[in-house]
């Protein structure tokens, strides 16, 4: 069989993007992005154990302001992917299939990503003023 | 004419029978994962951000809860993370030599990454 390009489908460029889609694309986005939090995880872990001056570069690592804005990103895509694997958990037993239940479910786990989010920096935030 | 037997024909094109396993276990983790990540996050701010000594995050870590509910979050992740990542390398490279690469060294990355954490976990927690 002679191999030929063929054209690939589906056309991803003439596709008019739905909200179930991007929200589905992200998913998979945020858990790549999140591997490099899985690694600062372990360095973390490693520079705890191998005694205090160790610990002090995650700690000046983490309290910089790039740390900062790594962390910020990495909670909302935490978030985020958590919020939407609960949806998909709900998917796996079945429910929530209907056009209708989907872009509800899309909505409300955007609007708990952010939320989620906001709430931990808010408790973030609490911890440090009253430490 | 073929010589070729229909089993040796058939050999590697259908199911290998375990992607059943992939699936569950994807999910599994992730009904781990909800409430330990809500307890990590919530720790983390708690530890980094109000900007601990790490007397008290090794304070933190050797109480049994937190020790415990540390290792599961690695082990969880970990396992996660390396089921996730290679249905995508599965999905979207299809050069051979690369994709085996990637595959091979996602798989080796996840062990070695987890036993780092689990073993500084354990180290932490009886003291360091």
């Amino acid at each position: 069989m002679a191999l030929r390009e063929r054209p690939l489908s589906p056309h991803l460029q003439v596709y008019r993007p739905q909200l179930t889609s991007v929200l589905s694309i992200f998913h998979r986005l945020t858990g790549v992005f999140l591997t490099s939090g899985a690694a600062m995880l372990v360095c973390w872990l490693l520079t705890a154990a191998a005694g205090p001056d160790y610990y002090a570069w995650s700690e000046w690592f983490l309290t910089s302001w790039l740390g900062y804005a790594l962390l910020a990103a990495w909670s909302y895509c935490l978030f985020y992917h958590l919020s939407n694997g609960i949806r998909h958990l709900f998917w796996d037993t079945g429910l929530g299939f209907s056009l209708k239940a989907t872009y509800a479910s899309g909505i409300l786990m955007v609007i708990a990503s952010l939320g989620l989010t906001g709430l931990s920096w808010g408790l973030g935030l609490l911890f440090y003023c009253t430490r | 004419m073929r010589i070729q037997t229909p089993l040796a024909r058939v050999r590697y094109l259908g199911s290998a029978k375990e992607g059943g396993d992939h699936w569950w276990w994807q999910r599994l983790t992730a009904i781990l994962l909800v409430p330990l990540t809500l307890w990590f996050v919530a720790s983390i701010w708690w530890i980094v951000v109000s900007g601990a000594s790490h007397h008290m995050f090794q304070d933190w870590l050797s109480g049994p809860v937190a020790a415990i509910l540390m290792l599961l979050f690695v082990g969880a992740l970990f396992y996660h993370l390396k089921l996730g990542l290679q249905v995508v390398i599965e999905d979207y490279v299809h050069y051979k030599p690369l994709k085996w690469t990637l595959l091979i060294g996602l798989n080796l990355g996840c062990l070695i990454g987890a036993v780092a954490a689990l073993y500084s976990t354990v180290a932490v927690a009886f003291g360091g």
